[in-house]
């Protein structure tokens, strides 16, 4: 699996296929890729990062280097005021072209993952659709 | 109702504060004290778009919070303070005329110059000293990242070298 953290050289680490970071709490973003390539093989294409022990400013710097050297332009978070969103936010002030996709789960990725031939602004706005409407309640 | 928590944490509003203390405390609004984010608009914007629509946040230099600290513990719901640093904690316990009982070390990450204290804690000498003079002032000073953790006191916890 693709991760990264503040001491890699995210060169090493990010294969040129990468099309989007996953970025979240504890072991989310590994965790719901390797979902992704559990059912698709397709999670070569994201690279996962973690909050962990990490300051705003080192996780705005890793996520800045990550997508520098992934080339991707997308970035999904898990949380909308989870301190990686905070620091997409911030950071993308200076990268117009960069989307965020903050609140995401496995539908959201799994429909991103799948449709690698549009462009970026396509399949997210694509994917946040399925992913939402990918939740419902049974037996209320 | 005073203020359930004075906190300082690097993240600021995150999902630690606004889920990890927010539901269990029943958060009604949070008091974000940096004097840099105060002079910001698009950084409060930042902000006030991470809270939840049943939470309020405020935000004040440090100077503004100590004058209004009483005012805040009477407010009827439960709420937050906030800031980044040890220093600017340290400043406003001075200002505080005793209003401030207790102090939450709620995240100090990694940075050089700052040595492990716990998980969630790194510390420069300064900084242990800063957090030393606001116990001095009769405030019980303790780490605790979310509400299910066990509070670490500040003898602890600047006599931790294990980083858990």
């Amino acid at each position: 699996m693709n991760t990264v953290t503040d001491t890699d050289t995210a060169t090493d680490v990010a294969p040129a296929t990468v099309r989007a970071i996953v970025a979240g709490h504890g072991s989310f973003a590994s965790g719901i890729i390797s979902a992704v390539e559990q059912i698709t093989g397709k999670g070569a294409s994201f690279l996962a990062m973690s909050n962990t022990g990490l300051c705003l400013d080192d996780i705005q710097h890793t996520l800045a280097r990550a997508l520098d050297d992934s080339g991707a332009h997308v970035i999904f978070t898990d949380l909308p005021a989870g301190s990686c969103t905070m620091a997409v936010r911030r950071m993308i002030r200076a990268r117009p072209g960069v989307l965020l996709v903050t609140g995401i789960n496995l539908s959201t990725l799994l429909d991103f993952a799948m449709q690698d031939s549009v462009e970026p602004v396509v399949a997210v706005n694509a994917a946040l659709e399925r992913g939402r409407a990918s939740m419902a309640i049974y037996g209320a | 109702m005073p203020i359930a928590l004075f906190r300082i944490d690097d993240r600021l509003i995150h999902g630690q504060v606004v889920v990890g203390w927010g539901q269990p405390l029943g958060l009604g609004f949070i008091v974000l004290v940096d004097d840099e984010v105060a002079s910001s608009e698009w950084e409060q914007e930042l902000y006030r778009m991470g809270v939840p629509p049943e939470m309020s946040v405020q935000f004040s230099t440090v100077n503004e919070a100590a004058a209004h600290l009483a005012e805040l513990q009477k407010r009827p719901e439960a709420g937050i303070l906030l800031v980044g640093d040890i220093g600017t904690m340290g400043r406003l316990v001075k200002q505080a005329d005793g209003r401030i009982r207790a102090v939450n070390v709620g995240g100090v990450h990694h940075s050089p110059g700052r040595v492990q204290r716990l998980r969630f804690v790194f510390l420069t000498p300064a900084e242990e000293q800063g957090l030393r003079d606001i116990a001095a002032q009769g405030v019980d000073v303790s780490a605790q990242d979310v509400p299910s953790a066990r509070p670490v006191p500040l003898g602890e916890l600047l006599a931790s070298t294990t980083g858990t």
